[in-house]
């Protein structure tokens, strides 16, 4: 049995609103926590598999250039080496989210510094360790390699699919009663997801399992069957826990080709886990970007122009680049705008997807722009932003779907407490510490992709959910859980869900926020066939039918579930695709943010003292997990906004901070205790559960509202991030003794 | 090889690895208890946090045999699903991560942390070194620093530690 | 990592034999040692683990002082009723370090012996004088924003990354070091770290197979106690200016004053010019700035650690408003 839906209209129910049980949105605990807490969830390194062997992968020490040769002769009087592989189907970088093919390989090209160029396999992780330090690798450096983005010398490419030209915007910014002109910089930004990525291969036969930590098996099977070059049913990959993704885990990565080729090799299971240098060194960077932008506004504050343009970066060849304008497009109106995008060519790591690849630094800027019109033009800036919320989408005229923008607006405000705010820069002492507010808008595209899911009604009365849909922190055992229980009736104790096995059926996997409103629509529908099947045997049409407490009712019938299931499970299918509602209608999430921070007069230290989110993303699934996800996303918006950025030598591209000493992620006494509001919303284009994505919206702006408090606070407007104390010392004022 | 011999969990484990065997490789690769996670190998993100003779340490940066005869207590040593430590639990009702990776490391860290409050150690941010320690957030935060959760579950895990202390005392 | 003999001490006298031979290191809270071993940085050919060797105790000294048993803990020192009463800023600056984790296992000496956090020095592909003399420096020019800005050379960088040392050069501690024969010596902490010049790889004064025993605080110092500590996020991070302070008025006018900075140079720094300028004189801005003029007479920026200058006087004419105002 299966049952298919192709979002091409919106829904036309709201079923899980009528149903007795009303789990789904409920705070619910999640299943996997008991397992979490108590250190016996499976996270990739843990598989107790018999003669496992350990493999640590060994760097390219040169940004540009060939690998020579490579002399193992120090390893030849070690105890335990198994063997050292290099060879032409190691990936020279991990494959962009939903490639579904190998991303390029081969060592003997390098491109940039710590590119993974061999692999030592030994019998303990102490002797592979030492291996791979005692190897010698002979690479020739090139003296063309290229680092600074925004050398003179270079010529960015332009990418035709990302320019925009509407309208006059020089006109506008000449006629223009108020303007902005900035240009500001963002810098590098790493997942650093806690789990390093790890992989074991085993295989019997040509037949391979690899115990991976990674957020969308389907693809990667595909992704990995390419780059060894065998047939993608050859390939089971587990990855039922992942110790956080945020992007970084999208791709089939060099650990797992490296892994697969030596257990092949050798004939033993191996096991290559990152260093965490390595994560730095070899995993997805956000790229950095210079971000101009311009804004053209009349007396009112109504844009009449607005332009965006942008300088990204990623190695040669590879075809992503941080879509830094995703949501510039569709937030603000004004006519006449021009956004563009520029890709510079870099011999640095590979620039690929972290969490809120686009949004989390396009709507960054843009809310530092905006504010900026606010205090040019004297306008709050709350009602600054509900008087340019547009009304069609500004460049393709499309309706929107549901959008609780101004709500978000209203509501943060009132709630923060926005009224007491001077919008005087530097009027707020407290002791030693300069005090400010600011604001911000989250905006966040949404996207439904393809999935599916089984549900497997058990003759008992219980019920198994399966689908190869990753939980990467984001609540998926939960949420599916939930979903289930409320369509078939059951408690949450009844209902088993299984993640994570490419053997289930192919779900959308976890990135850009769409795995809860895809994989759980796909949940849905198999749900509803069974309730379509159960309606059959009872005798009532399936809008009749009442599912509870294992009891089965409808058209003036009813009978004990476990009756009608007659010693037999059902069986079904749920797939649902992406269709014309994702044209039809503009879809996104939004969301404000309220930020109170207390800048140090003296040091230029700054400590965000509350903050606040208001998002909608259509249905909450799980009240709980969705709050959870938001604090995440404005701690790393704090993050980001306060210390996060990767460092690369001026000279060479490598990464200079490579660890968590000095690769800034926020601590605990970072945060303070931060409020959340999910507004209840129902998307019926976005999904036939009216869920949107939420897991990314949290950071899609959060910084914008840490440093336009800082500017409330000193006066001192941040142009180049993050907000290090060092680019705010200069415009603190000069202190007296008391 | 060097023999040693651990006191895990209240159970005597006798290891023989290499001398380059930290304790936390040791746990994970030797003794089949992984709940002690890696997330740095270098003491800078709390993910192995265990207790060694009462306290919390990085078991990351530490040899397995300088522990001969010492007591260590992790993560599975606090509680198992359907027995959780008040703690455990607590982090469970309060969603107190998401990933789950930092969280073995989080709940000896919160569960050893509350001993020092006991003893009455002082922390960075206490006012006065020779008052009461007092559990207030800033104090958990504080105390809890050495343990990074990029999920960034942070407003809930002071929340559950709070709860567990309260419970309590 | 390389294979290593391990040795296990049970008395200092074994440990110092032990520790004889060549490429021979000791380890006791093994916090920053192992993180080098791991990435090859650092490579002994035997390990002599001095945890059971005992000086894990603070006494009384004759002069009305404190004695600190090279092996106790961070957290047991800066927790120690005396520290946290009599040197408060000692306390302080420890508590201001690392994690709680890394507290409970580092140790008094080892933490005197902590190496630098020089990225380039992390790096075992970098050029670096300090891990291979000759190789040359790749911080200068290159990324330098938590560098030195005091006493460093064309040959090193580096700053020293400790708090605790800090408060110790300000309380003017001694470092007690038993010799391959059996001999003890003392050196002023201010006198145990070393400037780069023109070999960097030496940090401290410690010669191989020397072991620190104690370290001594003279009797209690009277005033008020400040640590201040000045970094990129709130906890869990290396100073980027730290200041520990001493400071006692009488009568409106600093009777005695003793600073020490991290942060800032290769060591632990003090300079007694500063420390005599502000004794005897009624607290101003301008002797504020008077000292601060002193302590970065010399102070060279680097290109992105620029900061550090006005940063250093900005943070000591607060430490010094703090030290002499009035108590809230």
């Amino acid at each position: 049995m299966t049952r298919h839906l192709k979002m091409d209209t919106p829904a036309t129910s709201r079923l899980l609103d009528e149903l007795p049980s009303k789990l789904t949105g409920k705070p619910m605990d999640r299943p996997d926590g008991p397992k979490k807490v108590s250190g016996t969830a499976t996270y990739a390194h843990e598989w107790d598999i018999d003669g496992k062997v350990f493999g640590v992968l060994a760097r390219a020490p040169v940004s540009k250039g060939k690998l020579v040769r490579i002399d193992k002769s120090a390893l030849d009087k070690l105890p335990g080496i198994l063997g050292v592989f290099s060879e032409d189907r190691f990936l020279r970088n991990p494959a962009q989210g939903t490639a579904d093919e190998a991303p390029i390989q081969g060592v003997s090209e390098i491109s940039y510094f710590g590119q993974p160029i061999a692999l030592v396999v030994a019998e303990t992780f102490e002797q592979a360790r030492h291996g791979a330090h005692m190897l010698e690798l002979v690479c020739e450096a090139d003296t063309d390699g290229v680092y600074d983005p925004e050398a003179s010398n270079l010529s960015p490419e332009k990418p035709e699919d990302d320019q925009l030209d509407q309208g006059d915007l020089d006109k506008a910014m000449a006629e223009a009663a108020f303007t902005v002109d900035s240009t500001y910089r963002t810098p590098n930004h790493n997942s650093a997801a806690m789990e390093p990525h790890c992989s074991i291969a085993s295989w019997e036969g040509d037949q391979l399992t690899l115990y991976g930590s990674y957020q969308m098996v389907k693809y990667n099977v595909n992704e990995l069957a390419d780059s060894l070059g065998i047939e993608p049913e050859k390939v089971r990959i587990l990855s039922p826990f992942v110790g956080g993704g945020f992007g970084s885990k999208l791709g089939i990565a060099p650990e797992a080709v490296a892994a697969a080729i030596a257990a092949k090799e050798i004939g033993r299971p191996v096991c290559v886990t990152l260093t965490r240098q390595q994560v730095f060194e070899n995993v997805m960077r956000r790229s950095e970007s210079r971000q101009r932008l311009r804004l053209a506004a009349d007396e009112t504050g109504k844009l009449t122009g607005l332009g965006h343009e942008c300088l990204v970066s990623n190695l040669p060849g590879e075809s992503f680049h941080e879509p830094v304008l995703q949501a510039t497009h569709f937030i603000y109106g004004g006519e006449n705008r021009r956004l563009g995008m520029e890709v510079a060519r870099l011999n640095r790591m590979c620039a690929g997807s972290v969490r809120a690849p686009g949004e989390a630094i396009g709507m960054q800027v843009l809310e530092n722009a905006m504010d900026e019109l606010a205090h040019t033009s004297g306008i709050d800036p709350v009602e600054l932003r509900k008087r340019n919320i547009p009304e069609t989408h500004p460049e393709e005229g499309t309706p929107y779907s549901s959008r609780p923008f101004a709500e978000a607006l209203d509501e943060g405000a009132r709630r923060f407490g926005w009224d007491k705010r001077n919008p005087k820069p530097g009027q707020q002492r407290d002791g030693e510490w300069l005090i400010g507010m600011g604001m911000a808008v989250a905006a966040r595209v949404n996207m439904l992709m393809e999935s599916k899911a089984r549900v497997t009604l058990n003759k008992d009365g219980t019920a198994i959910v399966e689908t190869d849909m990753t939980d990467i922190g984001t609540g998926t055992y939960a949420i599916l859980t939930q979903l289930c229980c409320d369509m078939l009736g059951l408690a949450p104790e009844q209902v088993e869900t299984r993640l994570g096995d490419s053997n289930f059926p192919k779900a959308s996997g976890s990135g850009g926020s769409f795995g809860a409103a895809s994989s759980g629509s796909s949940v849905y529908l198999a749900c509803q066939d069974i309730r379509g099947e159960l309606a059959r045997r009872l005798g009532c049409s399936e809008d009749e039918l009442q599912l509870e407490n294992g009891n089965v009712s409808g058209g003036g019938k009813d009978s004990a579930l476990t009756d009608l299931l007659a010693g037999e499970n059902i069986e079904a299918e749920g797939h649902i695709e992406p269709g014309e509602t994702m044209e039809k209608v503009k879809q996104a999430t939004y969301g404000s943010y309220f930020a109170e921070v207390a800048v140090n007069a003296v040091t230029g230290e700054t400590r965000v003292r509350r903050m606040l989110g208001v998002f909608g993303a259509g249905r909450i699934l799980n009240q709980k997990t969705a709050t959870s996800q938001c604090y995440g996303g404005m701690t790393w918006g704090i993050g980001m906004a306060l210390h996060e950025a990767m460092e690369f030598d001026p000279r060479d591209g490598h990464v200079v901070n490579n660890d968590f000493a000095e690769y800034h992620v926020p601590v605990n006494l970072d945060l303070p205790q931060l409020d959340v509001v999910l507004l209840e919303e129902r998307d019926d284009w976005a999904s036939p559960i009216q869920a949107k994505g939420l897991g990314e919206l949290g950071l899609c702006g959060a910084g914008a509202a840490v440093t336009n408090a800082i500017f409330n606070a000193t006066g001192v407007r941040v142009y180049d991030y993050p907000a290090t104390l060092d680019k705010i010392l200069g415009g603190l004022p000069e202190l007296e003794m008391a | 090889m060097t023999d040693t011999t651990l006191r895990i969990n209240g159970e005597e484990r006798e290891l023989s690895a290499d001398p380059r065997t930290t304790l936390l490789d040791a746990l994970r690769n030797h003794l089949g208890l992984t709940g002690s996670k890696k997330g740095c190998d270098h003491g800078q993100c709390g993910a192995c946090t265990v207790m060694v003779n009462g306290r919390r340490i990085n078991s990351c940066l530490t040899l397995a045999c300088m522990h001969d005869g010492d007591e260590i207590t992790t993560v599975e040593g606090l509680g198992q699903p359907g027995n959780l430590s008040p703690l455990q639990a607590a982090f469970v009702k309060h969603d107190g991560f998401q990933c789950g990776y930092c969280t073995p490391g989080q709940i000896c860290s919160a569960t050893a942390m509350l001993q020092e409050v006991k003893d009455n150690w002082p922390s960075n941010v206490s006012d006065s070194l020779t008052g009461e320690a007092k559990l207030t957030p800033e104090e958990i935060s504080e105390r809890m620093s050495g343990n990074l959760c990029r999920c960034a579950a942070y407003p809930n895990i002071v929340d559950a530690i709070r709860e567990a202390a309260e419970a309590s005392s | 990592m390389r294979p290593f003999d391990y040795h296990r001490s049970e008395d200092g006298r074994d440990a110092v034999k032990a520790a004889s031979e060549k490429g021979a290191l000791f380890i006791a809270g093994g916090t920053n040692l192992l993180d080098l071993m791991k990435l090859d940085l650092m490579t002994p050919s035997r390990l002599v683990d001095i945890n059971r060797i005992g000086l894990k105790d603070i006494t009384p000294t004759d002069e009305g002082g404190l004695s600190i048993g090279a092996l106790v803990t961070n957290s047991d020192c800066a927790a120690d009723p005396r520290i946290r009463e009599d040197y408060e800023v000692l306390s302080r600056a420890i508590l201001a370090g690392a994690s709680g984790q890394l507290r409970n296992k580092a140790t008094t000496g080892g933490n005197l012996c902590q190496r630098t956090r020089c990225y380039y020095f992390y790096d075992p592909d970098m050029a670096c004088n300090k891990r291979k003399p000759g190789s040359g420096c790749s911080a200068i020019g290159g990324a330098n924003r938590i560098h030195a800005i005091l006493g460093a050379s064309d040959e090193c960088i580096a700053t020293y990354p400790g708090d605790m040392a800090v408060a110790m050069a300000a309380l003017d501690a001694k470092v007690v070091i038993e010799g391959q024969g059996g001999d003890t010596r003392t050196v002023p902490v201010r006198d145990f770290h070393r400037l780069p010049g023109d070999q960097p790889d030496k940090d401290n004064i410690l010669e191989p197979g020397e072991l620190i025993t104690h370290v001594t605080l003279p009797a209690p110092a009277k005033g008020r106690h400040i640590y201040r500590k000045v970094r990129d996020r709130a906890s869990y991070a290396f100073a980027l200016v730290s200041i520990a302070a001493v400071v006692e008025m009488d009568a409106g006018k600093i009777a005695s004053a003793s600073l020490a900075f991290g942060g800032l140079a290769h060591k632990p720094w003090h300079d007694s010019a500063i420390d005599d300028l502000l004794t005897g004189e009624a607290p101003s801005e301008a002797l504020f700035d008077k000292a601060a003029d002193i302590l970065l007479a010399d102070a060279k920026g680097q290109g992105s650690n620029d900061f550090k200058i006005p940063l250093a006087r900005r943070t000591l004419k607060a430490v010094l408003r703090e030290a002499t105002g009035e108590r809230s």
